[in-house]
């Protein structure tokens, strides 16, 4: 189960996931991407720390958002990443297309420049 | 006391005659199992019709000749007084026959065994009789309150007159008043010529018919008077007869084979007729559908009553708002309406839900009592059970379907994982794949597309179940076109890329590890598309390592981008070398505490088992592995592959 909250700061969305992401809890997540393009964010911030494991269909979220998210020039930041989830993210190689900062202020700097 | 022989052979056939009556009419009416009550006392009705017709046509007789001679002769008297005998007997008989089948309609033990010795005690009248006592005899009169006792006792066993219904009742009571008359007039009949001094033997002088008039008789009486007593709550048995038979109509209805349409009729039917509803209209909404049954009422009536409710309890079942349970009381209520004065609004809820709803108007007001409601909830509770046994009914037989499926699946995809491995001069190997659910996404797989040089591949698909399965099939497809071509590992996983890009659902990605493995060099080529980095023993050293090599998911990036992220790496083996592939359903397997297998216990196992034999090494991790999570089950795909190489120097 997992439990995903947005909100909105200084022009910046922030999707804050606690729990585990797996095929069921993915949908609540891919939600929450579909509502930040929807509501036309270019800054989205995901904090990853309370985060304690992503199954293939989690990770297939951020993936299936990848492309959108290029096209309309939206920036994605992740921050609070623990070691098993930034493994998992590491193997499959998507550390390479995501921006991932160790802290909340590193990600917005990330963004803001 | 003494046996009067004079009197011995007219008593022997008259017991004789008597016998034979009751054993044919017993045997008539208990062939006769079909007859109603009704048709019982009409049978006593015709034969008593019969003989006292025949009886009265003997009193014309001696009427017509009354003063001539050949009336006053003993012999005519004679012969005529016994037709009369063997009539009064035929219909005593036959009637003691019915009337036992009345009495018994509702068998106990008891009654059984009373009526037993009723019979018995009338064959001993019988007896008795041979005795030629007359009727102001002590013995006589003894032996006659005797039966007497019996038949008062007897006469009480008037269950069949509640099963009668209204109509029947008065035919059932015009039937036993004339039945009473004829007894009544045989008597009379049998008095007037008790008073000729010639009779060779005088039925009234005889225990056994007395016993039997009386008995006839008693019971003729208080039947009449019983069912009529019964007249006026005949309707109420009737009705609660009905009601009983609507009951198991609704819950027969579903077994079979009706539809729900059907059940909504009869449970509206049945409901409309249990209360006297004047009109009556049902609304189901499942499916997204809306079902409508009405009756006795137009379209602007329905809108009429919904806008003259008064409660919120009807009100919210009319709008399929009902959350908790409702107490009867609340379910009916007066309304003002034109026409209608009364109403009952009951939930129709199925599997906790309210699915719809039932409404019965009445043109008067307070027309309806708690009893009814109390019915109709009956009739609701039984139809929603029948309607959720047919949601039952269908949903395992489409479940059915889909195991069914599934079980193709399966095969489909068994046959997609590689039947013979290779075990050969070069290698040996081992490999064990278990899916979570029916079907996986898990794929391995080994050729050797040219002579010493072998492609070999484990994947994992995103996600699991049968979209996985499906797109497992198209990376078997791949590998097959790409290992033939003789691809290197970095051309292998862009290619790879580039056609899964075109079929992947966007959600989804492939991992996969792509090794090119070349015997007569001891070299291990290999490109890693995201996968869990494979394990490799090296023998020398006794010693295991991850494979590291960069490298991206495929379907990851869809287009050419993709190419800057593949990477290769290459390894030199030596004999006893050994290679452990394997899909995260291994390493992220977890235990009771939620602790993850994870890659280093995997590794240290690994180390344990790899200088065995592939097929031990493959064992070993795998008791390595229930051992760590215990009773719990892997919810993922999950597979082995070891692959063990021998020296290309010492096998030629």
């Amino acid at each position: 189960m997992a439990e995903i909250n947005t909100e909105n700061n200084d022009g910046i969305h922030f999707i804050t996931v606690n729990g585990d992401i797996d095929a069921g809890s993915s949908i609540y997540l891919d939600n929450a991407f579909k509502e930040a393009l929807g509501d036309g964010e270019k800054k989205i911030i995901a904090d990853l720390s309370g985060l304690d494991y992503i199954s293939s269909a989690g990770l297939g979220v951020f993936i299936s958002h990848l492309d959108e998210f290029k096209l309309q020039n939206i920036e994605l930041a992740l921050f609070g990443i623990n070691d098993s989830v930034k493994q998992v993210f590491d193997i499959l190689g998507l550390e390479k297309l995501l921006t991932i900062e160790e802290t909340k202020e590193a990600a917005i700097k990330a963004l803001n420049d | 006391m003494k046996v009067d022989f004079s009197n011995f052979f007219p008593q022997l056939s008259f017991t004789g005659f008597v016998l034979f009556t009751f054993a044919y009419y017993r045997y008539v009416i208990t062939k006769a199992d079909s007859l109603n009550f009704t048709d019982l006392l009409w049978k006593v009705f015709i034969t008593g019709l019969i003989t006292t017709l025949i009886s009265l046509a003997i009193q014309l007789f001696f009427n017509l000749f009354a003063r001539s001679t050949l009336v006053e002769s003993p012999l005519t008297i004679n012969f005529f007084y016994n037709i009369l005998i063997a009539l009064v007997v035929i219909f005593m008989v036959s009637t003691l026959v019915v009337w036992k089948r009345l009495i018994l309609y509702q068998k106990s033990k008891r009654l059984l065994q009373l009526w037993g010795l009723f019979e018995i005690a009338l064959v001993a009248a019988l007896l008795f009789d041979f005795f030629n006592l007359k009727v102001d005899d002590a013995n006589f009169r003894f032996s006659l309150i005797v039966l007497g006792c019996f038949s008062i006792i007897l006469v009480f066993n008037l269950k069949w007159v509640a099963y009668l219904n209204f109509k029947q009742k008065w035919k059932g009571i015009l039937f036993i008043i004339l039945s009473a008359i004829y007894l009544y007039h045989f008597i009379l009949n049998l008095l007037k010529f008790s008073y000729t001094e010639v009779l060779v033997i005088d039925l009234l002088d005889r225990v056994f018919v007395w016993g039997v008039f009386g008995f006839l008789f008693l019971y003729a009486v208080i039947s009449i008077l019983v069912t009529l007593f019964n007249l006026p709550t005949s309707s109420v048995f009737e009705q609660k007869l009905k009601e009983a038979i609507d009951f198991q109509k609704l819950s027969q209805s579903i077994p079979r084979g009706e539809t729900k349409d059907q059940t909504y009729e009869i449970l509206l039917e049945s409901s409309m007729s249990a209360v006297f509803a004047d009109a009556a209209w049902l609304e189901v909404i499942e499916d997204g559908g809306r079902t409508q049954v009405i009756r006795n009422l137009r379209d602007d009536d329905i809108q009429g009553i919904k806008s003259a409710i008064k409660t919120d309890t009807i009100k919210s079942i009319l709008q399929l708002e009902l959350k908790n349970e409702v107490s009867p009381g609340k379910l009916t209520d007066g309304i003002k309406h034109a026409k209608f004065k009364s109403i009952i609004a009951l939930p129709i809820m199925v599997q906790d839900s309210q699915v719809g709803f039932i409404v019965l108007l009445n043109e008067v007001s307070e027309a309806f009592n708690r009893e009814m409601v109390n019915i109709i909830t009956t009739f609701v509770n039984q139809a929603s059970i029948s309607l959720e046994n047919l949601t039952l009914i269908q949903e395992s037989i489409e479940n059915e379907r889909y195991k069914e499926q599934l079980k193709i699946a399966k095969n489909v995809q068994k046959s997609l994982l590689p039947r013979a491995l290779i075990n050969n001069d070069h290698l040996t190997m081992s490999a064990f794949s278990m899916a979570a659910d029916e079907v996986g996404g898990d794929y391995y797989d080994i050729l050797e597309y040219q002579k010493n040089k072998f492609g070999v591949i484990i994947g994992d698909v995103s996600g699991k179940g049968t979209s996985a399965a499906f797109q497992m099939a198209q990376m078997k497809g791949i590998f097959h076109s790409l290992v033939a071509q003789g691809k290197s590992p970095e051309e292998f996983n862009k290619q790879a890329n580039m056609a899964l890009s075109q079929c992947l659902e966007k959600s989804s990605f492939i991992t996969a590890t792509y090794f090119d493995i070349d015997t007569t060099k001891n070299i291990l080529h290999f490109s890693r598309a995201g996968h869990c980095p494979s394990l490799f023993y090296c023998k020398k050293e006794d010693e295991v390592n991850f494979l590291k090599c960069d490298g991206m998911g495929l379907g990851i990036l869809r287009n050419s981008k993709y190419d800057d992220y593949v990477y290769s790496n290459t390894v030199n083996y030596n004999e006893g070398d050994t290679l452990l592939l394997y899909t995260d359903g291994i390493t992220e397997a977890k235990n009771i505490d939620g602790e993850q297998f994870g890659s280093e216990r995997l590794k240290d196992s690994f180390t344990i088992h790899a200088s065995k034999a592939p097929n031990q090494v493959k064992e070993g991790i795998k008791d390595d592995l229930s051992e760590f999570i215990g009773e719990m089950i892997i919810d993922d795909d999950y597979t082995l592959v070891v692959i063990k190489f021998k020296d290309k120097g010492k096998n030629g």
